[in-house]
């Protein structure tokens, strides 16, 4: 794990050459010790990556809980964050792979709109928030207001969720192999909701749903997807949605939400 | 906003270092409380001595107000605007007689001493002194105040008994209520902060016979906001986050110390931090650590 430790590339966005673009490509990841390097940095030269290029593969060293690690990537790279993030770590993120080997702060990936965000550790609050698109997966438990108004993503949690998850969630998928808080799914639109464990509480308008067949092949997808295919039989889960007495769902308007 | 930080030493290592630890610990939550900075540290007690934190007016002469007070076997300690007085414990109360309307005393305990002034975190650090001082546990606040004056007195800690200090991330909703209530059964308050009263909630608890973890648990009953508060006792240190749990926290604990910031950064230079047990501390749910001694 700690090739190049310590040999943090003295990186800024004006000093981003053609070269250091190009060791990037190469198997050896880019090293970046922000210790050395400052977020803005490491996010510009993020930025700078040409989204048409192949992946490319960073690794952040030193992460001490800095808020707004990788962030807006537009890219097929491939960072792993080695250590804690702060705040709102991969957040818009599209088309990147974002591991942080640790634990994330509010908001990992919000608003994320496709690739993939793999936290190692626990995800603090409102993990997902607001998400379009791509694969949120949490190896530990994530707190209070996971998956909260997501329009899209697939969130997997191997843990548990707190409180209020999948508030007001539109659409997308929610995966829990663990247990949900207080007030699960208040107030959802039209997301899926899987549950394996005990739910503390359904909030407002969220209700048990059968099982059909085609939510069991979504399942089984959506666990495959994260790699858990086998760590979890779909037979295990319950599968929780909207009432539909909360907002005006119209069936006409179905399409719209998957 | 606000920032919050808490060490507790489970080992003499992290005792000795305990006020440059807390004093990084503050300047890393300077963004969350740019305005003014508190904190407390417990100490060693010396047997058959209590210490007065004073906030002596600018321009006092602590030699001639020790002489004033005259008390056999006293001592003071000036540290920048605030100054100690030690002396023995049976002449507490006639030292606090004679301090009365004259020098505000801030905290009183047999380990306690607390500090609090406007400024940055990292500045009122230094100014007292902290990253030199050593002791068994200490916490501290970064205030960006929003509902109050940046002033000394709306800093925290807030400290409402002997050796009980505390520190809140938040706002409570019922604070008025509940002050009448506590002034009913004769409590009374130095400032309308809503803090101050949250500390002598807790302070007429303990009064009352419950231990600092129960008198935690009341508090889920009878105070109504948002707050994540870290308590502090002569041997105690504890965390209670509200039920809806808006106010961030997270808890680090290694076989060396616990330790407890709002954010992951202020816990990010500890030593051993890449080892230790971290993580967020579960809504309406009181953690308490005890000394042995």
């Amino acid at each position: 794990m700690g090739a190049g430790t310590g040999d943090g590339v003295r990186l800024g966005a004006r000093a981003l050459t053609a070269a250091a673009l190009i060791a990037a490509t190469q198997a050896e990841p880019q090293v970046v010790d922000l210790d050395r390097v400052s977020v803005r940095d490491l996010n510009q030269a993020l930025h700078a990556l040409d989204r048409t290029s192949t992946t490319t593969r960073w690794r952040v060293l030193n992460p001490a809980g800095r808020h707004a690690l990788a962030v807006g990537l537009d890219a097929a790279a491939e960072v792993e964050i080695l250590g804690h993030a702060g705040y709102y770590c991969a957040g818009m993120n599209k088309s990147a792979r974002v591991t942080v080997h640790g634990n994330a702060g509010t908001g990992v990936a919000e608003n994320m709109m496709s690739g993939r965000v793999h936290v190692r550790g626990d995800a603090s609050q409102s993990a997902g928030a607001s998400a379009h698109g791509g694969l949120l997966l949490i190896d530990g438990n994530a707190s209070a207001r996971c998956g909260i108004s997501p329009k899209g993503a697939d969130i997997v949690v191997r843990g548990s969720v707190g409180h209020m998850s999948a508030f007001m969630a539109q659409a997308g998928t929610l995966v829990v192999l663990g247990n949900a808080g207080d007030g699960f799914g208040d107030s959802v639109y039209e997301a899926h909701l899987y549950v394996r464990g005990a739910v503390a509480s359904l909030g407002t308008d969220c209700v048990e749903t059968a099982m059909t067949e085609a939510d069991r092949a979504e399942l089984r997808d959506k666990l495959a997807a994260a790699g858990l295919t086998g760590e979890a039989d779909v037979g295990e889960f319950r599968r929780y949605g909207s009432a539909r007495t909360l907002y005006h769902f119209h069936i006409d308007n179905a399409a719209a939400y998957s | 906003m606000c920032g919050i930080v808490g060490l507790f030493a489970k080992h003499q290592a992290v005792e000795a270092a305990l006020g440059a630890h807390l004093a990084g610990m503050l300047a890393s939550m300077a963004g969350r409380g740019p305005d003014s900075a508190g904190f407390a540290v417990y100490g060693a007690h010396c047997p058959g001595v209590v210490k007065l934190t004073l906030r002596p007016p600018p321009g006092s002469d602590a030699d001639a107000l020790l002489a004033r007070l005259g008390i056999p076997g006293s001592s003071i300690l000036v540290r920048a605007s605030h100054a100690v007085l030690s002396l023995p414990e049976h002449a507490e109360a006639q030292a606090r007689a004679a301090l009365a309307a004259v020098v505000p005393v801030v905290g009183v305990g047999r380990r306690m001493e607390l500090y609090k002034e406007v400024g940055a975190p990292a500045e009122v650090a230094a100014r007292f002194g902290l990253p030199a001082m050593s002791g068994s546990h200490g916490i501290g606040h970064t205030r960006m105040a929003t509902e109050s004056a940046v002033t000394t007195d709306g800093a925290h800690p807030f400290s409402t008994g002997p050796d009980q200090c505390l520190v809140h991330n938040g706002s409570l909703s019922n604070h008025n209520a509940v002050r009448r209530d506590l002034r009913r059964q004769g409590y009374g308050f130095a400032t309308e902060n809503d803090t101050e009263v949250a500390a002598v909630y807790l302070t007429a608890r303990m009064h009352e016979g419950l231990s600092l973890g129960d008198a935690l648990r009341a508090c889920l009953r009878d105070l109504d906001g948002f707050y994540t508060f870290v308590v502090g006792t002569a041997t105690g240190f504890a965390v209670l986050r509200d039920p809806i749990a808006c106010k961030p926290a997270v808890l680090a604990e290694t076989d060396r110390y616990v330790a407890f910031g709002t954010e992951y950064r202020a816990l990010a230079g500890l030593p051993g931090i890449g080892a230790a047990r971290v993580w967020e501390p579960e809504p309406a749910t009181v953690y308490a650590w005890e000394r042995g001694h």
